[in-house]
């Protein structure tokens, strides 16, 4: 089998989790090569650029995805209805690496950078300990998946209108051996940090304006740290070289 | 079965679909969907004398019909890409042809003079990017810098030089004019057209770099324009670009002038775009009764 593919995909079921957060399932047989953490670029009739969109699961034959309505192109996907086909290339780019899966880890994800981690934290199951945060009740997703894998749950909201009221950096367990994260860039900087401090592995999904999404056209750039100039850093791929990134290897400025 | 092969100054293709530099990287992206030798040629990633870092994000934005983008010709350098990426080209059974750009002439002859020594079967010379401060448009948007900078390369390259021209010009007839006295062996046309968008929240250009090229379906009714008055005025091969997107395009463009052509944008909408392209493109020759493709250049019947 090709490393990714173009297909059309069956919709087999669609969710309005929350006001503008959808779920939607696709069979595929892309889903056998599909790891966790990749990404999908899907067709949307009348545009130019697909729209790339985190692989939340990955079954036998289907892919998750949960995904933001953020403008036209995600407002008509979220408009498909079942039994409808979805023009799906991929899977693409560079996913989480699981290693020793019976580590102690903690996976961390702000608002919809949650359900990127879901695959790789079921991989884990009890393992896992999930800390997830959200603007407030209304906004928060994916628990009970979390839950059904096995993993710990920590709920935060900025408001505290459910779980803990706080950061989700200021949740992260004393035992914990890796971090995996995905969501703003204050938070991923600051769990950077954490881990840093606490000689851990921090693995982070980045996102970038995007177009080929499989690293011809070199748009979704992101600063990384390198010793190959004497500058210090490059430019790098969201696409191709992530979206999962070493917190080490990324340069925040 | 319909000819498909064109002759580009002497550089013989088995189609006149030719990949865009800058939209196909160096090839191998798109080589893990198709064998590469579907296309009649590959124009590389735009090429410097020395590395490139490139823009920094965001580099593109969506816009209706089409894309802006300002990479900023982030790329490996010259001897990067004659050492790792011509040698593996080289094997995918079809053309290649280097991409390059500048910030001064000098730049320029000394990669063609580089890429005369190499197996690359053309040059094409990019005075014509919008998103890098210094070089490359500077040279191509009066005749006489295309003039005297086509003829200084022309004087380091051994290969067949092709001049990529950019639409954000007065008079593209007189600027192809001026490419052609100046030795080029073929122009290509057109490069991007320069661009903006603004975020309306937060006031800010979507691009990082203010402006951007635009590229895609939006473009096309201007290269096809640009091409056929661009054809007008030359003898040597014509290739055609900018928003060619499906068969019927393609046949537009051939028909405006084009000798060859070559698609980018499209390969983001889909990756397969080649192929349906040419098989669209086979069966009209059929149906219209014709034996090759070089028999729809330049048939427009304008009133």
């Amino acid at each position: 089998m090709k490393k990714y593919d173009v297909q059309s995909c069956q919709i087999l079921s669609k969710k309005q989790l929350t006001e503008d957060i959808y779920d939607v399932v696709v069979r595929t047989e892309l889903a056998r090569i599909a790891q966790p953490g990749q990404f999908a670029q899907i067709y949307v009739e009348g545009k130019t650029l697909r729209r790339p969109i985190s692989i939340c699961e990955i079954g036998e034959d289907t892919l998750r995805f949960v995904f933001q309505v953020r403008g036209d192109g995600t407002d008509r996907l979220s408009h498909s209805q079942v039994g409808e086909s979805w023009n799906i290339l991929a899977p693409l780019g560079h996913g989480f690496s699981l290693g020793d899966l019976s580590r102690k880890v903690c996976f961390v994800g702000g608002g919809i950078g949650v359900p990127p981690l879901l695959e790789a934290a079921r991989r884990f199951g009890s393992q896992a300990t999930v800390i997830t945060g959200f603007r407030n009740k209304d906004a928060v997703i994916l628990q009970e998946d979390f839950q059904k894998a096995g993993c710990r749950l920590i709920l935060t909201t900025d408001d505290g209108s459910a779980g803990e009221h706080g950061l989700v950096t200021q949740f992260l367990p004393e035992d914990c051996q890796a971090i995996f994260a995905c969501g703003p860039t204050p938070m991923l900087k600051a769990l950077a940090a954490q881990a840093e401090k606490k000689g851990i592995p921090c693995q982070i999904s980045l996102e970038e304006r995007m177009a080929c999404g499989v690293g011809a056209c070199l748009g979704c750039a992101c600063k990384l740290k390198t010793q190959e100039n004497p500058a210090g850093w490059k430019y790098g791929h969201v696409c191709k070289d992530g979206p999962v990134f070493d917190s080490r290897e990324v340069d925040f400025e | 079965m319909a000819d498909l092969r064109v002759n580009l100054a002497g550089v013989e293709l088995s189609n006149p679909l030719i990949a865009a530099s800058g939209t196909f990287g160096f090839g191998r992206e798109y080589g893990e969907l198709y064998p590469l030798s579907v296309l009649g040629g590959i124009s590389c990633k735009g090429i410097t004398l020395k590395e490139r870092p490139g823009n920094p994000p965001p580099r593109v934005a969506e816009t209706p019909g089409g894309m802006l983008n300002a990479v900023g010709l982030q790329n490996p350098g010259v001897d990067h890409f004659l050492e790792n990426d011509l040698p593996w080209l080289r094997q995918q059974g079809t053309a290649v042809i280097a991409n390059i750009a500048g910030n001064t002439p000098e730049d320029y002859c000394a990669m063609a003079e580089k890429l005369s020594d190499s197996s690359v079967d053309m040059v094409e010379m990019n005075i014509s990017c919008p998103n890098v401060k210094q070089g490359g448009v500077q040279f191509g948007t009066s005749c006489q810098g295309v003039e005297s900078i086509t003829a200084q390369v022309r004087k380091y390259c051994k290969k067949p030089l092709m001049v990529k021209l950019s639409p954000n010009v007065a008079d593209i007839g007189e600027i192809a004019a001026a490419a052609e006295a100046a030795g080029a062996d073929a122009i290509s046309l057109i490069n991007t057209l320069t661009g903006m968008r603004i975020d309306i929240r937060t006031r800010r250009p979507i691009i990082r770099n203010n402006t951007g090229g635009l590229s895609g379906p939006a473009v096309f009714p201007v290269a096809v324009r640009m091409v056929w008055q661009a054809a007008q005025r030359v003898k040597i091969p014509v290739v055609g670009l900018g928003g060619i997107s499906t068969w019927q395009d393609a046949v537009e463009m051939l028909l405006a002038g084009a000798d060859a052509l070559q698609i980018g944008t499209v390969l983001f909408t889909d990756p397969y775009a080649p192929i349906k392209i040419l098989e669209g493109l086979e069966a009209f020759l059929e149906k219209e009764g014709l034996h090759s493709v070089t028999e729809l250049t330049g048939q427009v019947r304008p009133w």
